[in-house]
């Protein structure tokens, strides 16, 4: 890494940041870790692919559908060489909701699926290991399959600082366990979890492992082969792709015998009246005409992220992060959820403003050109951990600036003076603080 | 989002200083209501006085933890509300949710009869603020039900 990102350059490959908001205001744009924006190379990949050859792929012999199925193929090898794995262990989903509920489902069919899934299964006794600070897409589908199959749900807690109790582990991932998920980074708190550390404890005792990788592989070089994990998922759209293409990276002994999850064409190999059998992956986990120039376009954007280089990109985030937390830890009245350091943190920077709730934080801001998330950021749970219902994140990408910190700042000074100046007085009678 | 200055302040002042808070006894129903959205929480309680369609809602009282648009429709409800009938307080509900999700938001000024929820006029913009302002009012017409 010789020289630093230059965002100011970057960021005239994205369209939309040009555009003004709120009365003729620049846009500040710190919403990444929700969707990310999108560099005209990927604009254009996707416009290119279907002025030239759209077609369905895996299916007919005439020449666009034979170009499709290279371009579809194609962004499934370079997919799988950003993560460090092999093409046949990438399966490309709707999004990364999607393919953790192909994991869940495929686990319940395996009940039904013959003696090659008996590993699969899953029953009372056996337990499924989360922890408290999962988006809902990586904890409503576990609830789910526990549900559906009698398994018990066990979970890693969160510490005052925003990091996983990992006092536990051995407490909590016992040989009951027969399957671990986990996110590598946090959506709410930036922590970046100890991969490692959780993965060797479930290869002790023998469970399968599922990382929810959203908010690293977008921000960071993850090689999934390297973290050892036997899952993993990711979203297109918060890595400068298209939304409605996800991957699912499984590793290649597992999906060859793990049973499907939705069927139908394209999945199969012979198909009769009685009974069907189904391709070898990754094609048995994509039933269906696939999202084609989506999946292009995430290559697209996968070549953009590495021609500006991930460790750099890592670097500028860094930069960002840590000039965010210097300049809100000095708000009086502002508190910061998660880590305060950059150290082993992602660029998701949550707070919440005493006496001000986050929707009219977001309000003021919006005012501004400001565009953050308010809410619980699907992550109740763990809202209800740190004792907040809900709070402000500003996230931050390559495309932002140190310029982009000073309106956030601003804004807040403006919501705490219209909104928290005037403490509770004797006439709120009870119970109604804006932010209890 | 941006409301003009007079709504701003009318908000504020009830924000501040919420008319009816807090959980009262003696009530009729009480109901608990969440935006699944934001976590924002509601706790509702209502007493009637009479018999029938002439049953008026004699007191509303109220917990909520939520932004400024939320806490100041709750207490807005209550100025609207309370001494009117049933079918009066219904009304009302539908005629603030027409116009909260009007296709084209209303430019002038709301009927002078919805008192202080004239405030509320330009959340209509906002179309994921308009739950924020119409979360009690949901939570009356189930308690009223």
């Amino acid at each position: 890494m010789t020289h630093a990102l230059d965002p100011v350059r970057l960021r005239a490959d994205f369209p939309i940041l040009r555009r003004t908001v709120a009365d003729g205001q620049r846009l500040v744009y710190l919403d990444s870790g929700a969707t990310s924006q999108k560099p005209v190379q990927v604009l254009d990949a996707e416009r290119a692919f279907a002025e030239t050859s759209n077609a369905a792929v895996h299916r007919g012999a005439h020449q666009l559908a034979e170009e499709a199925t290279e371009a579809y193929e194609q962004a499934r090898e370079q997919l799988a060489a950003f993560i460090g794995v092999q093409p046949a262990e990438v399966v490309f989903t709707k999004n990364a909701t999607e393919g953790i509920n192909l994991v869940a489902y495929a686990l319940s069919n395996a009940a039904t699926s013959g003696e090659a899934a008996a590993r699969f299964r899953l029953g009372p006794g056996d337990e499924v290991v989360v922890t408290e600070m999962e988006h809902h897409a990586n904890l409503v589908p576990w609830q789910e399959l526990c549900r559906r199959t009698g398994a018990t749900l066990r979970w890693l807690g969160v510490t005052d600082e925003g990091r996983l109790d990992l006092s536990r582990l051995d407490e909590v991932i016992t040989p009951r366990a027969r399957l671990v998920a986990f996110t590598h980074q946090s959506n709410v708190l930036g922590t970046v979890n100890p991969v490692r550390q959780i993965v060797d404890r479930a290869a002790e005792v023998g469970a399968l492992t599922l990382l929810d990788a959203c908010q690293s592989v977008p921000h960071a070089a993850v090689d999934f082969h390297a973290c050892g994990v036997d899952f993993a998922v990711f979203s297109g759209h918060k890595m400068l792709g298209p939304s409605g293409v996800g991957v699912l990276y499984g590793r290649r002994e597992l999906l060859e015998v793990m049973p499907p999850f939705l069927t139908g064409g394209s999945m199969i190999e012979v198909v009769r009246m009685e009974e069907s059998t189904f391709a070898p992956p990754p094609q048995r986990f994509e039933a269906g005409v696939p999202m084609v120039s989506q999946a292009v376009g995430l290559a697209a954007a996968v070549r953009y992220l590495t021609s500006v280089g991930m460790p750099r990109i890592t670097a500028h985030e860094r930069l960002l992060t840590e000039a965010a937390l210097g300049t809100l830890s000095a708000i009086d009245g502002v508190r910061i959820l998660g880590p305060t350091t950059g150290d082993d943190r992602g660029s998701a920077v949550s707070f919440v403003v005493d006496g001000v709730h986050p929707h009219d934080v977001s309000q003021i801001l919006d005012a501004h050109g400001v565009a953050v998330r308010v809410g619980h950021h699907c992550a109740w749970p763990l809202h209800r951990r740190l004792g907040v219902p809900a709070s402000v994140r500003a996230s931050f990408y390559l495309y932002n600036t140190l310029a982009d910190i000073e309106p956030l700042a601003a804004g807040i000074r403006e919501a705490q003076a219209m909104f928290g100046a005037t403490a509770p007085g004797p006439e709120r009678d009870g119970g109604s603080a804006a932010c209890a | 989002m941006r409301l003009t200055a007079e709504h701003q302040e009318i908000i504020l002042a009830h924000y501040r200083a919420p008319h009816r808070s807090g959980l009262r006894e003696p009530f009729d129903a009480e109901i608990h209501r969440f935006n699944p959205t934001c976590g924002d929480e509601l706790t509702l309680r209502v007493r009637r006085e009479g018999e029938g369609a002439r049953a008026t809602v004699a007191d509303i009282s109220y917990q909520v933890q939520g932004c400024s648009i939320s806490q100041a429709s709750v207490s807005v409800m209550t100025d609207l509300v309370i001494g009117r009938t049933a079918g009066e307080a219904e009304e009302l509900h539908s005629e603030i949710a027409a116009l909260l999700r009007a296709p084209v938001p209303e430019s002038g000024a709301w009927p002078s009869h919805l008192g202080d929820a004239a405030a509320f006029r330009d959340v209509s913009r906002h179309p994921a603020r308009i739950k924020c302002a119409l979360l009690c009012w949901t939570a009356l017409r189930e308690a009223l039900s």
